[in-house]
């Protein structure tokens, strides 16, 4: 069993409330911090952790804390990035409702740790139930004394709020989430001045997950060289990992990052294998922006070596043959699939979240939409496959925020890696209505389960 | 349920306007635009929609020009600008829920409650429509239901059957 720092507690019963919370050792690292630390020891312990930012880019926590400006006389924040939209992650959702404190104990020590009076939590606006929950669980924690004025006699005043959102994927970009929360549409900001600099009502600002700001805790109270020693190479820590599509087990997990990601799909402390003894297909290892990988390459690398559930072992390979690590939202697609009908799916979400400020975004993930819309309906041609590389092409790199990219990426690789079954789509229009082009060349390497036993 | 017409001048309940003033308070002096989504949420879960004059009495409230209130409600998909029926069954239509069956639950609920997407039923009492990922794909398919986005997760067709029976039954 690998260790839980996060879900440790998550089947205790009360624990969304503070009593219960607190009993199971919540809220130490918040003593610990404001009694014994001063800002920088944590900020330099969140450093050593290795901790990466969980919400989809991987970038250093302790680096992104590390550049946040400090100019006399302004106000600094701490946001949390609660929108989670990225179609196939759910973790935050889990965490907000089962551990709420946990949360709340992190944004208290992050907040320190940057000299922030005032930080917000920016849930999705559908989430209004763990919005409620959220809320209680601050009042429980003003209440005993964690937030507020002068929070366990430290001198240390801090407010936290809740801020819900509108229903926008976009909205989940730092700059967009920024927009938001200012109370305006949810149009990315071109950068620079990056928020670190100049961010929520022109101040400098951090945004970081819920995940992120969760993993402090364990940092905090285990130290950050403690946490370091998880994982493998430059990914540390534990990951949460939401799983979906057709697995025997959909749901979260909390995995040491560097779990192969064979024993992920199969073993039966995870997902138990792929649904109704059907075969692997394909995986989008990292929510629906980053590449999809037919199941040969998500199993093991182009060089023969199993691949692991860490950052650096999803992308190796780059676009050729490799994906991203992303939110952790792992969809695995069985041999019913059709890698078409899911790709027109994942434009059609893109061109519908699109805020529509730049040009190639805009009018390209439209164009890619219509496309694959008209490939899975029967009326495709062949130079339609290249036509969606090329948009999908000037699209990438050539936007204000990364969304662009996320919306060609998928395009892109379902393409590379399942050209014969656009191909497919176009030469039997009638028969693609009617069934699916199943398993061909991908197949998971792996036996059915009856063909062993 | 108090009715709100395009040429009424709306008057929100006292209760409400208590709970805007807690709201506007989070925020920096000047800063109080920030309150405009959490305000549109509390005017849409009392009216079922947004109308145009309940904007304008945001606008109003927060000191902000009309538009500034338009454009965010037109922008952010969980805002109706028309209304919708009593219960708005929002269906996640996304790929990780269409791997397991979403796409059949949306064409069951079109059939059983004899409405189109985003359309209203006769009796005022369904809508439905297909909305983007949830962020409950392990739990697939599934739907909410405002004003408290209550979730239904796992998703057949009997549950659904059930569902629209209770909703009928809450009536
Ligand atoms: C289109 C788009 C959507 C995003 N959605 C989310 C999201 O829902 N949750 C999240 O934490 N980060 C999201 N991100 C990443 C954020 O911009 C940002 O990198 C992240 O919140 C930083 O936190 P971290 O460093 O703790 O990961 C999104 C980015 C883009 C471009
Ligand atoms: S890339 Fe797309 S979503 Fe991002 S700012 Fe441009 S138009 Fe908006
Ligand atoms: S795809 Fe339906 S909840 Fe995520």
């Amino acid at each position: 069993m690998a260790r839980k720092l996060l879900l440790e507690h998550i089947n205790v019963p009360g624990i969304h409330t503070f009593d219960v919370y607190r009993q199971k050792g919540g809220y130490r690292s918040v003593e610990k911090a404001l009694k014994t630390m001063s800002t920088d020891d944590v900020v330099e312990e969140v450093k050593k952790s290795g901790l990466r930012g969980r919400g989809g880019a991987g970038f250093p926590t302790g680096m992104k804390w590390s550049f946040l400006a400090k100019p006399e006389g302004k106000a600094r924040y701490l946001v949390c990035n609660a929108d989670e939209s990225e179609p196939g992650t759910f973790k935050d959702r889990h965490l907000m409702t089962y551990l709420p404190h946990l949360l709340i104990e992190g944004m208290i020590v992050s907040s320190y740790a940057l000299g922030a009076a005032t930080s917000f939590i920016y849930v999705r606006g559908e989430m209004m139930p763990q919005i409620r929950i959220l809320e209680k669980a601050i009042a429980e924690a003003k209440n005993a004394g964690f937030l507020g004025k002068n929070i366990l006699g430290s001198g240390y005043d801090l407010e936290l709020h809740v801020q819900p959102g509108g229903g926008a994927y976009i909205c989940g970009e730092e700059t967009a989430l920024i927009e938001s929360l200012e109370g305006k549409r949810g149009n990315p900001r071109i950068k620079p001045p990056f928020p670190a600099i100049s961010g929520l009502y022109g101040c400098p600002t951090v945004v970081n997950n819920v995940e992120s700001i969760a993993a402090v805790v364990p940092i905090i109270n285990d130290g950050g060289d403690e946490y370091a020693k998880i994982g493998i190479g430059r990914s540390t820590g534990t990951k949460l990992i939401s799983a979906s599509g057709n697995l025997n087990k959909p749901g979260i997990y909390e995995i040491d990052l560097g779990l192969p990601v064979e024993e992920f799909i199969y073993s039966d402390e995870y997902c138990g294998g792929i649904a109704n003894g059907k075969r692997l297909k394909a995986v989008v290892a990292g929510g629906s922006s980053v590449p999809i990988l037919p199941a040969n390459l998500i199993l093991k690398t182009l060089t023969g070596e199993s691949r692991l559930m860490s950052y650096e072992s999803l992308a190796e390979g780059g676009f050729q043959s490799g994906s991203m690590m992303g939110s952790g939202g792992f969809i695995a697609f069985d041999e019913d699939q059709c890698i078409v009908r899911n790709t027109w799916n994942f434009s059609r979400f893109y061109h519908h979240e699109s805020c529509g400020q730049c040009s190639p975004c805009r009018e390209g993930t439209g164009w890619m939409e219509k496309v694959l819309h008209r490939l899975e309906y029967g009326h495709g041609k062949m130079s339609d496959l290249d036509l969606l590389v090329d948009v999908s092409k000037k699209i990438e790199g050539n936007t204000i925020c990364p969304l662009g990219d996320a919306a060609a990426w998928p395009v892109a690789s379902a393409i590379r890696h399942f050209r014969d079954e656009f191909e497919w789509h176009v030469t039997n229009p009638s028969d693609a209505l009617n069934r699916n082009y199943g398993i061909a060349n991908y197949a998971d390497p792996l036996p059915k389960l009856e063909e062993i036993s | 349920m108090l009715k709100v017409t395009e040429t009424e001048q709306v008057e929100f309940p006292a209760a409400m306007i208590s709970e805007f003033e807690t709201i506007v308070q989070r925020y920096p002096e000047g800063k109080q635009k920030s309150a405009l989504l959490p305000l549109l949420h509390l005017v849409q879960a009392e009216y079922g929609w947004l109308s145009t004059a309940s904007m304008d009495r945001v606008a109003g409230y927060l000191d902000i020009h009309p538009i500034e209130v338009y454009e965010v409600a037109s922008f952010y998909t969980m805002f109706f600008l028309k209304p919708q029926g009593k219960f708005v069954l929002e269906v996640c239509r996304t790929g990780p829920c269409c791997l397991v069956g979403a796409e059949k639950i949306m064409k069951h609920i079109e059939v059983t409650l004899g409405v189109k997407e985003g359309e209203v039923s006769e009796d005022g009492m369904f809508s439905w429509r297909g909305v983007e990922c949830l962020a409950a794909c392990g739990m697939a398919p599934v739907l909410q239901i405002g004003p408290d986005y209550t979730f239904y997760e796992n998703l057949t067709e009997e549950s659904v059957n059930q569902l629209i029976k209770d909703l009928k039954n809450k009536i």
